[in-house]
């Protein structure tokens, strides 16, 4: 018992010459390796060109009802550019038609138009960005659209088992104060860089919503799409599925698709 | 009997110490409970589960959002809140709110989402961003869209643009206490630390979380400064009583043995103290006195007449044990019938309070005579007939007793008239008097900026997604205009100002089109279109329910109505929606409902107990006293003195709360043992032969005295109890005061006269 005693003397003597030294090391490694997963995962994702799906959204709250919404999503991806998605609703039946365009920019808030059929009018919609929620849904439009990598800083923190996969475990804090976020925990897992979960939280630091992410399907030999998400609220006890299918890909869609004018054709 | 009790005396007496030992074994082991004993913050432990306010309350809550609310005011000390400084403060608090503990949404003008249309596009924006960068024409706009925005002003804002409110959200976790103690004492720091960071303001804050943390230091308030001063007073006043510093040792342990008993009980059943359960050390000390200062000045009187101590001892508890046993039982049924009040706190401290006296009661005698066997008493030197007092007192009662008689009448109509002056009312604004920042910062906001009690209503459509029907949305407007219309409402807040503003935007910002949109579909889109552009951490359940088949209405009262006021405003809007809006009519709610009902239901369950309780009571005295005649004729002191205390507070202060719907139980059970004492004298020289008159005299001499005593001791004890800064405990200890006074004029008074006149039995 002594001995361990002093042995433990010894180490955590050593710990305090040593720390700075021993802990810059792991911590540059651990930078680097989170920031490379990061890249390779935004990577691995790229060059799908379109694609077409159907969302099914529900929101649910403490309580357990349901209320659903049945979209159809657009998304195309422009190079050097940011993608460009339309978001258009079938159900329930007195917002059919209803459509939200959005052309999402790198360094600036991203453009947002709403057509609504009853006015037969396109809108510009000009909002403070990033930091709204996504359709009064627990997503906000910061966890929907695939994150820049200047964004955030990484840092790797330790591999873990998810879903019968190795997976690591990665923190991304938000570089820009816009964010709701002090900093969010990323599950990729190692085989093809998928997302599994996300935890956020608050700008108090606590742990506010997890994102799990299920259902993956590959498309086209090459891309991993899953078919579930739901996003749990820890502190309001709601949630938000988001069922994805019918995925059909490089269907026959170009920019002109993802115009003003294009809005009011959509139905 | 007697003799079982009387061996049982020889036998605590032989085995004193057996019986010290025991009995201190048996209160140790109970007062290892105290430390367990908690306190709470919860303010709806005054209501039961199965209050119907509360239950559409929180059916209500379950709907849209649970409401805990804090509001920070900030008013600039010259000027208004339309300056760079001002702004950039109330943007620095919005900022800075989200990281307070559990806070889930921040309004302010600030963070306020105006939207408006420019060249035919939507502009969403917070009303302020980069404060401090603002131009002057910059500030100047903001002033102009927030001074003419039906959602601010009276809420965010005040009319004349002096105060800005922020007000902070929470989600609380399962453990509440902990989470408003977190809350609060973090909002304290942060609040010093903004005034000291930024000169100019003053802040004020109110809320039910505010309220909440102050329901928790009242608790803890009372308990720590009314115990020690009843404490005090009890040991002062024995002394001065007894004279005998042992003997105000054994009276003070037994009431230390009484309190820790009690306490430790309490403390063993996990019950958690709340400002009205931390009445029942201040009660129970207050009740327990009665008992050991009768038998140790029985105990010192017989000794002075020259008995031994032990025989002395076994004297007093003889001549003691029948009406101190009947006294504590009658209080005890008294505090029992508190159980049958509406709020659970009642239950406790009715209890408690029950188990205390009957505690007392007990180690009375077993502990009290062991310790007064083994202290060392010294008999009193003899003094001389300190009777003259009563004498003189008897004799001018006897003489004066139609005067007497007469006057008492007029006296009791009179002060009975105000009665019908009372106003029960609950008010949780008021429950707490200067003393605390909560009171003061709330009746401040409530002046000048946004009234705190509220009305709300879930207007149901009937069907999923009917929230945007038109013919719905009429009648939703219609009624909101309504409410606008009622003199009592400040500002209401109704989704059809969002509907129309968005119908404004949507055509340019036409005024004209401030309308509600007149087709259902459009209105849907609108919807759709609202949610698009909300912020962070925003939905729409504060609003509407989740089917988009509800919507909800608040409004705000204006300041310093009465919970009756309340109510009526309440009954008219149910009215008017019956009347023009039958197909959504609904019930009105909101924590100030629930608590604008909470008297009333206390009254109504109160009553029959009440009544249950004194009738049992009288029964029992007239068994005790052996004459229908005079138990009959003791209903009347043990009566009178309630209503003339309700009569004198309806003259003087008008409204009462809580307290008033227990007051008549309580002050009966405890009133009723100077009755006792009083009319089983009486009795006892009417059997031997006596007339009234002389009967009267007797009575005098042998309980005058002690009725003074213990009605100094009662008023002395409940004296301490109106210090508390919680209106319900210091209500009660007032009326109480004001009752065992009322009762001793009574039974000195009054009833001597009475019984002269009406009692003509030969014996």
């Amino acid at each position: 018992m002594k001995k361990f005693a002093s042995s433990l003397a010894i180490v955590s003597l050593l710990g305090l010459v040593f720390p700075p030294l021993v802990h810059a090391e792991t911590e540059e490694e651990a930078v680097a390796k989170g920031l490379e997963i990061a890249q390779t995962a935004q990577d691995v994702k790229k060059g799908f060109g379109n694609y077409i799906a159907k969302q099914i959204m529900v929101l649910k709250d403490r309580k357990g009802r349901e209320s659903k919404r049945e979209l159809r999503v657009q998304i195309l991806e422009v190079e050097e550019q940011g993608d460009r998605i339309l978001f258009l609703f079938e159900e329930p039946r007195d917002v059919r038609g209803t459509a939200l365009l959005i052309h999402s920019n790198e360094d600036q808030p991203d453009d947002q138009w709403f057509f609504l059929p009853a006015t037969n009018r396109v809108t510009r919609l000009n909002s403070a960005g990033q930091s709204k929620s996504f359709m009064g849904s627990e997503f906000s439009y910061e966890d929907m659209n695939p994150p820049e990598i200047s964004k955030f800083t990484y840092k790797y923190l330790r591999d873990e088992t998810c879903e019968d996969l190795n997976c690591t475990v990665s923190e991304r804090v938000p570089v820009s104060k816009g964010s709701n976020y002090s900093r969010q925990l990323v599950w990729h897992d190692d085989e093809a860089y998928r997302v599994w979960k996300i935890e956020y939280y608050d700008r108090r630091g606590d742990h506010l919503k997890t994102l799990t992410v299920s259902d993956y399907e590959q498309y086209l030999d090459e891309y991993w799409f899953a078919q579930t998400m739901v996003m749990t609220n820890h502190v309001n006890g709601k949630s938000t599925t988001l069922n994805w299918s019918e995925f059909e890909f490089r269907v026959d869609l170009d920019e002109d698709d993802f115009t003003q004018t294009s809005l009011r054709r959509t139905r | 009997m007697k003799a079982v009790f009387n061996n049982f005396t020889d036998a605590t007496l032989a085995h004193r110490w057996w019986f010290l030992g025991g009995v201190l074994l048996v209160v140790g082991a109970l007062s290892l409970g105290v430390p367990r004993v908690g306190i709470t913050s919860d303010h709806f432990v005054l209501f039961s589960d199965d209050n119907p306010q509360l239950q559409t309350f929180e059916q209500f809550e379950d709907t849209y959002v649970e409401t805990n609310r804090v509001l920070i005011a900030v008013a600039p000390t010259e000027g208004t809140i339309y300056t760079r400084e001002a702004l950039a403060f109330i943007e620095y608090l919005t900022e800075e709110a989200w990281l307070v503990p559990h806070a889930t949404r921040v309004d302010s003008l600030v963070n306020f989402d105006h939207s408006e249309a420019i060249d035919g596009d939507l502009f969403v924006a917070p009303l302020v961003e980069s404060a401090t960068e603002l131009t002057d024409s910059e500030v100047e706009r903001i002033q102009d869209i927030a001074q003419n925005s039906r959602e601010l002003v009276d809420r965010l804002v005040s009319q004349d643009g002096s105060i800005a409110a922020v007000v902070i959200n929470f989600v609380f976790p399962e453990q509440r206490d902990a989470a408003v103690l977190a809350v609060t004492d973090y909002l304290q720091t942060f609040v010093s630390a903004a005034q000291e960071e930024y000169d100019g303001f003053d802040l004020y804050m109110t809320g039910d979380v505010v309220l909440q943390r102050t329901f928790y230091d009242a608790t803890q308030a009372d308990m720590f400064t009314l115990i020690p001063i009843v404490f005090l007073v009890i040991v002062v006043l024995t002394f001065a009583l007894l004279r005998s510093l042992f003997a105000t040792l054994v009276v003070t342990l037994l009431v230390v043995c009484t309190i820790n008993t009690t306490m430790g009980l309490a403390g063993w059943l996990s019950v958690v103290l709340n400002p009205v359960t931390a009445g029942i050390p201040v009660i129970v000390m207050t009740l327990a006195i009665a008992d050991s200062i009768h038998i140790v000045t029985s105990t010192l009187a017989n000794m002075r007449d020259g008995m031994e101590k032990r025989p002395a001892i076994k004297a007093a508890i003889h001549s003691n044990v029948f009406p101190v046993t009947v006294t504590s039982v009658t209080t005890a049924l008294a505090f029992l019938t508190l159980n049958a009040s509406d709020s659970p706190p009642f239950h406790i401290l009715g209890n408690f309070v029950a188990f205390g006296v009957i505690m007392a009661l007990l180690l009375s005698f077993t502990l009290l005579p062991a310790l007064l066997a083994v202290l060392p008493l010294k008999a009193l030197a003899k003094k001389e007939k300190t009777r003259a007092p009563f004498e003189r007192l008897s004799n001018f009662v006897i003489s004066r007793r139609y005067w007497l008689l007469g006057g008492g009448v007029v006296v009791i109509l009179v002060t009975v008239s105000g009665v019908f002056r009372l106003e029960f009312t609950d008010n949780w604004t008021q429950y707490f008097d200067e003393r605390y920042k909560f009171r003061t910062d709330s009746d401040y906001i409530a002046e000048n900026l946004t009234g705190l009690e509220s009305w709300e209503f879930s207007l149901d459509s009937g069907q999923d997604g009917g929230v945007t029907d038109t013919e719905f949305l009429v009648q939703v407007d219609a009624f909101s205009s309504w409410l606008r219309e009622q003199s009592e409402v400040g500002y209401v807040q109704t989704f059809t100002d969002t509907m129309k503003r968005l119908n404004m935007n949507m055509n340019n910002d036409d005024e004209s089109f401030y309308r509600l949109p007149d087709d259902s579909t459009l209105a849907a889109q609108y919807l759709l279109l609202y949610e698009f552009s909300l912020p962070f951490g925003r939905d729409l359940t504060d609003q509407i329910d989740i089917a988009k088949a509800a919507t909800r209405v608040t409004a705000t009262a204006k300041e310093g109505m009465t919970a009756d006021e309340l109510k009526a405003v309440a009954a008219r809007a149910e009215e008017w929606l019956r009347a023009n809006s039958p197909e959504i009519a609904t019930e009105t709610t909101g924590f100030t409902i629930v608590f604008a009902h909470l008297s009333e239901r206390n009254i109504d369950s109160m009553l029959l107990a009440t009544v249950i309780a004194m009738g049992m009571i009288s029964v029992l005295l007239i068994i005790l006293l052996k004459s229908l005649t005079i138990g009959f004729i003791s209903l009347l002191p043990n009566y009178v003195p309630a209503v003339l205390t309700f009569g004198v507070w309806g003259h003087f202060v008008g409204t009462v709360g809580l307290a008033g719907s227990v007051m008549t139980a309580i002050a009966f059970g405890i009133i009723v043992d100077d009755t006792t004492h009083f009319l089983s004298k009486y009795q006892l020289a009417r059997r031997r032969g006596e007339t009234p008159q002389e009967a009267v005299r007797f009575t005098f001499d042998r309980v005058g005295r002690a009725l003074w005593t213990t009605t100094i001791v009662l008023a002395c004890g409940f004296i301490v109890f109106s210090l508390s800064g919680f209106a319900v405990t210091w209500m009660l200890g007032m009326m109480l005061t004001i009752t065992v006074i009322f009762a001793l004029i009574a039974d000195f008074l009054f009833l001597p006269p009475l019984l002269i006149a009406i009692d003509r039995r030969k014996i």
